[in-house]
């Protein structure tokens, strides 16, 4: 192409693709000024103004259908409906984490522009139509993420943890990386849309670099044995962050690689392959969340499960199937940053969490119902019950594979979760129905903070959403419809 | 007001009041002390949708409608609407069930006044209407279902109302469990139905009647028959209406005499063209109709409990009219259903009038120190009332004589034409016809007898309480004096809607056209001939002479000697007499062969089995399922390089499994 008409679409690619831009510029712009006006207290008000106002550009583009950047950008559709989704979950991040930050009285400007950055990164990623905009939005939203795992560092578990994330994240997209290599070799094209049909029926050369790429996308979301930093990383993050993490970035990882499955691949050979690591996902992970003390650490545990069950649906390999997994993406979302937002209120020790115990929080349910109760309605939509949307996410995921024929992943899957029910059920358990000992730190010294008013806004708002997407199904027939 | 607005608030009204008496009752313990409130709110509950049955009924056009609501589930082929059909059937049934609930409620503000549960029961009761008429008004078994598993559990709660009593909740228990193995049948029933036709409303199961398989169908038949012994008090399972009187009488009068023990009728009815294809299981029920009302009738001549009396009496009476369903009458079933909730809800309220009475009596010897204990439902202990409760002595005997079947009055039209029906199909070729006949003449007598006994011991002759010369018992209130001279009047006049076949050629018969008429949802077993006019008149003679011999010997007999006679019959019957007494020993037998049997396997059997087979795979699992947790925690070990190991280890898998 040359460029002078790279240029005459210029200005069409940048209105489609505003809530990007919006938020890059954001990030560039609370760069500078928390330089020059360190610890101001506008500079989260301007991170939450631009994610409300990308967000708000983004409504109308759910309708829209089309390519930006030369065919580099997806917009609209599943497309817009990821989008929404990264910038909700940063919207309610950042709402969660400006109370919580000035709490433990850490004024980290830095913070507000890695959450922006991130999000670029990820809606780059939720978007891309083309590998390199995949590997380009991947890392910008990697690298964000690691810095955010570190940065709040009152302790040295977070410095470890970011650490770990990192390297084992280099290591992956190295995996990543010459995946693509081994994709364009076979298929001379970086471009998902012109891949299938460049790939026919695919060589092995072909296979072997999807296999690579996978690895890449299954070690963004953390599905077994490509997990192994999430607990590690979850668990030494400061905790509002970890809501966004293990929800935006997700949504995002899991979009491109619908895109991928959609668009690249031929439609045979994968779906098994993902139906076997659905499995071990879900198992391990249920399994390994049932034998975990720390809050952080088994919801930890617990988002691997739940990517397993998102992989169930990828593996059945229909449209149906993809629009579930957005629509449990969605409802994923809402309930890990209220039961994350829950915890990071409940944070009394010194650690900021980390080494916070199903012990520590005994009665908590009592002394704070507003926690206790959303608490409630969080851990029972995340174990699946009937009516909250924990219920019909699941079924919108497990019913694509049973149509199928994927039976056996689909009891695989609900006899997961049915383990499931007890490691939530169990923090519910110790929030009401056990009684604080004398002495435990959170009776006398942290518990005596106001909640942010902010903070139980976000709060009730998450549960009124579980409800309303559990009883109604607009959020899903609306997901039916990006997928042909 | 439009048909679908009138069975809205027909439905509505009572399920209101239920909601506004149960939940103010329970959240408001002030709300509880308004007895008048209470009362009254709960009767207008039950007498609005009356006016409107009434409406209905009189701009009824003569072709059934069906009103759909809302669709309560869709699954796969299966389709359940809230429908409600009107038709000449349903208007009937629900002016009976509302026009007789409505006289309950009225009497039921004087007969329970004072008691702590007051709110309590008029929300049962006003409940008790709402499935009642989802029972008689549901256009789909689903639907009846719904109705009959309601009044069930009404049944239930009314019947160990006064619960502290453990005794009463047994006898709830027993009701609703002997209830739940008719249910069973009934559900079974329901899925064949529902598999050999894909539709459960009423209008497609009648039309697929014919073209179904006769085996199938007459299995269907049997299970739905087997369903209505247990709601109206059969043989097998008859022996929790007896015991069912523990609950307060209006109850007695409402549930257990004039609505839903009689769904077991109305089901058949209802289904009749269903009925009438499985000739074999209508002689299984004319049959076991006879041989209930024969046993009935001979165990409620030895009671000397007022209620057991009038308990057994329904049994009885309820015979007959399974009777009547199996010459295939079915309309006359369901006149006789009509006469019965008259004369008989007469009686219990009558008894209940008793023994509102007598309970004063027994206050006051209480109160004196004597040390007199009185059962104040005890026959043998009353007597003489006729001078003190003149209004309920009255009624009780009017009610007395319409049940006997004196010429006239309601009892004698129904049971007379279920006579006339034996003897018809047995005269066109069904022989067993002569048994269930032969056996119905008999109980007319033997019914004759034992309520002309009740009334004697307790209006006449002289008192028997102690201290009979200062205690004396006061007639009840207006509440309950009213209702009692409606239902009496109601048992007199009753009958003429029923004239029969003998006079005017049936023309008069208004219940017959109404019910089976052209339009008539009721089908009937048509005869290859008639009976001779004059034969009718002997029958109907026959049956006038049997009722007034009864009722005369009855009085000789108990006037004179009184309870000594029941001693002097004892002597003469022996062995049969115990037999009689001891009500067969069914309920010792069921003990024997049923109750101990499962108790001892749930004990010997079952409890160990759930406890280390169930319990230990449970538990196994939740052990292994926790042991590998524990062991795969050792992967994590918090090392960045073993991290990488696990990931390499990934990478081979899944190229493996892309590649090979």
């Amino acid at each position: 192409m040359d460029l002078s008409q790279a240029y005459s679409s210029m200005w069409a690619d940048i209105a489609a693709a505003l809530p990007l831009v919006i938020v890059s510029l954001a990030g560039l712009v609370v760069v500078v000024f928390d330089a020059y006006r360190n610890r101001h207290a506008a500079t989260p008000l301007i991170t939450l103004a631009a994610l409300v106002l990308a967000f708000a550009v983004e409504i109308p583009a759910l309708s829209a259908d089309g390519t930006a950047f030369h065919g580099m950008l997806r917009i609209g559709g599943a497309a817009a409906f990821v989008n929404l989704l990264i910038l909700g979950s940063g919207i309610l991040t950042v709402m969660l984490a400006m109370p919580y930050l000035k709490r433990l009285d850490m004024h980290i400007g830095e913070v507000y522009s890695m959450v922006l950055f991130a999000t670029a990164g990820m809606l780059m990623l939720g978007a891309a139509n083309h590998l390199v905009t995949i590997f380009v939005g991947l890392e910008t939203m990697s690298v964000c993420l690691y810095i955010l795992t570190g940065l709040v560092r009152k302790n040295q578990g977070a410095i470890e943890s970011a650490l770990k994330y990192f390297l084992l994240g280099a290591f992956s997209t190295g995996f990543f990386l010459y995946g693509m290599a081994l994709l364009y070799g076979a298929t001379g094209t970086m471009s998902l849309s012109d891949m299938q049909v460049a790939a026919g029926s695919g060589s092995v050369m072909f296979w072997a670099g999807v296999a690579l790429l996978l690895v890449g996308f299954l070690f963004k979301v953390s599905a077994v044995p490509f997990h192994m930093w999430t607990p590690d990383v979850y668990q030494g993050a400061p905790t509002p962050l970890v809501g966004f993490m293990s929800t935006a970035s997700k949504a995002a990882a899991f979009a491109a690689l619908i895109t991928v499955l959609v668009l690249a691949l031929p439609p045979e050979r994968w779906t098994g392959v993902l139906a076997v690591f659905a499995v071990i996902t879900m198992v391990i992970g249920n399994v390994l969340a049932l034998s975990q003390s720390n809050v952080k650490r088994m919801l930890a545990y617990s988002s691997i499960a739940h990517a397993g069950y998102i992989l169930v649906a990828l593996a059945a390999g229909t449209p149906e199937g993809y629009s579930g997994a957005l629509f449990y993406l969605l409802v994923y979302t809402v309930m890990n940053i209220g039961a994350f937002g829950v915890m990071s209120q409940l944070e009394w020790d010194d650690a900021q969490g980390s080494t916070q115990s199903l012990d520590s929080l005994a009665g908590v349910g009592y002394r704070r119902p507003l926690l206790g109760w959303t608490m409630v309605f969080f851990m029972f939509s995340l174990a699946g019950f009937p009516p909250l949307a924990g219920f019909l996410g699941k079924w919108a995921v497990f019913a694509p594979a049973i149509d199928a024929d994927l039976v056996w992943l689909a009891i695989t899957g609900v006899l997961a979760s049915a383990v499931s029910a007890y490691y939530y059920l169990r923090v519910l358990v110790v929030f009401f129905m056990k009684s604080a000992r004398d002495g435990e730190p959170g009776t006398a010294a942290g518990e005596a903070f106001v909640i942010p008013t902010m903070t139980r806004g976000v709060l009730i708002f998450c549960t009124a959403l579980l409800v309303v997407l559990g009883v109604t199904t607009f959020a899903w027939d609306l997901t039916g419809t990006f997928f042909g | 007001m439009d048909s679908a607005s009138l069975i809205y608030a027909i439905l509505l009204f009572p399920l209101a009041g239920a909601a506004i008496n149960g939940l103010l009752g329970l959240f408001m313990p002030s709300w509880r002390k308004q007895e008048r409130l209470i009362g009254i709110l709960g009767t207008a509950m039950v007498a609005l949708p009356f006016a409107a049955f009434v409406v209905l009924f009189l701009s009824f056009d003569g072709n059934a409608s069906i009103t759909r609501f809302f669709t309560w589930m869709a699954a796969g082929d299966l389709t359940i609407d809230f429908a409600y059909r009107i038709d000449q059937l349903s208007l009937l049934m629900g002016l009976v069930v509302t026009g007789v609930g409505s006289l309950i409620h009225v009497y039921s503000i004087g007969y329970m006044h004072g008691d702590d549960g007051f709110w309590r029961f008029f929300a049962y009761l006003n409940l008790f209407i709402f499935m009642m008429l989802n029972l008689i008004l549901g256009d789909n078994l689903v639907v009846l279902f719904l109705g009959w598993e309601g009044v069930g559990l009404c049944s239930y709660l009314l019947i160990g109302f006064w619960y502290r009593n453990l005794a009463n909740s047994a006898a709830a228990n027993k009701a609703f469990i002997m209830n739940r193995v008719g249910d069973f049948a009934f559900l079974v029933a329901m899925f064949i139905l529902f598999r050999e036709v894909g539709a459960l409303d009423m209008s497609s199961l009648i039309a697929a009647g014919s073209s179904m398989d006769p085996t199938m169908l007459s299995l269907a038949v049997f299970l739905l028959f087997m369903g209505a012994t247990g709601k109206s008090a059969q043989i097998p399972l008859f022996t929790w209406l007896p015991d069912a009187m523990a609950g307060p009488t209006p109850v007695s009068a409402l549930i257990h005499a004039a609505t839903m023990v009689t769904s077991g009728l109305y089901l058949l009815a209802r289904l009749s063209p269903l009925v009438l294809l499985a000739p074999g299981v209508m002689t299984l029920i004319a049959i076991v109709g006879a041989t209930t009302a024969l046993v009935a009738a001979t165990i409620a001549i030895t009671q000397n409990d007022i209620k057991k009396v009038l308990a057994y009496s329904t049994v009885s009476q309820l015979g007959y009219m399974f009777v009547a369903t199996g010459v295939g009458a079915f309309y006359v079933a369901i006149f006789h259903v009509m006469t019965h909730a008259f004369f008989k809800g007469c009686l219990f309220l009558g008894s209940g009038s008793v023994i509102h009475g007598m309970h004063h009596v027994e206050h006051e010897l209480a109160h004196d120190g004597h040390g007199h204990k009185l059962d104040p439902q005890d026959m043998r202990t009353m007597g003489g009332l006729k001078q003190f409760m003149p209004a309920t002595r009255m009624t009780f005997l009017i009610s007395t004589l319409a049940i006997a079947g004196i010429p006239l009055l309601a009892g004698f039209f129904s049971k007379d034409e279920i006579l006339f029906k034996a003897f018809e199909a047995a005269s066109f070729g069904f022989p067993a016809a002569w048994f269930v006949w032969g056996v119905g003449l008999m109980t007319a007598l033997l019914t004759a007898i034992y309520m002309i006994r009740a009334y004697v011991l307790t209006f006449e002759g002289s008192p028997r309480w102690p201290h009979a010369d200062t205690l004396h018992p006061h007639e009840s209130p207006a509440s309950m004096t009213v209702p009692l001279w409606v239902l009496a009047g109601l048992s007199v006049v009753g009958g003429f809607l029923g004239i029969p076949a003998v006079i005017a050629h049936g023309d008069l018969n208004w219940i017959h056209h109404w019910l089976a008429g052209d339009h008539g949802p009721v089908a009937e077993r048509l005869f290859d001939g008639h009976v001779a006019l004059a034969m009718e008149w002997a029958l109907i003679a026959l049956g006038s002479g049997v009722a007034i011999v009864g009722v005369t010997l009855g009085w000789r007999w108990y006037t004179r000697q009184g309870l000594a006679f029941d001693d002097a019959l004892a002597s003469r019957f022996g062995g049969l007499w115990k037999l009689f007494q001891g009500k067969y020993f069914v309920d010792e037998a069921y003990d024997k062969a049923i109750v101990r049997p499962i108790i001892g396997g749930a004990r010997y059997v079952f409890a160990p089995f759930d406890k280390y087979v169930v319990d230990g795979l449970v538990n196994g699992t939740a052990f292994l399922t926790r042991a590998l947790s524990f062991v795969l925690k050792y992967f994590q070990t918090g090392l960045v390089p073993s991290y990488a190991v696990g990931i390499v280890f990934g990478v081979v898998l899944i190229v493996w499994l892309m590649l090979f």
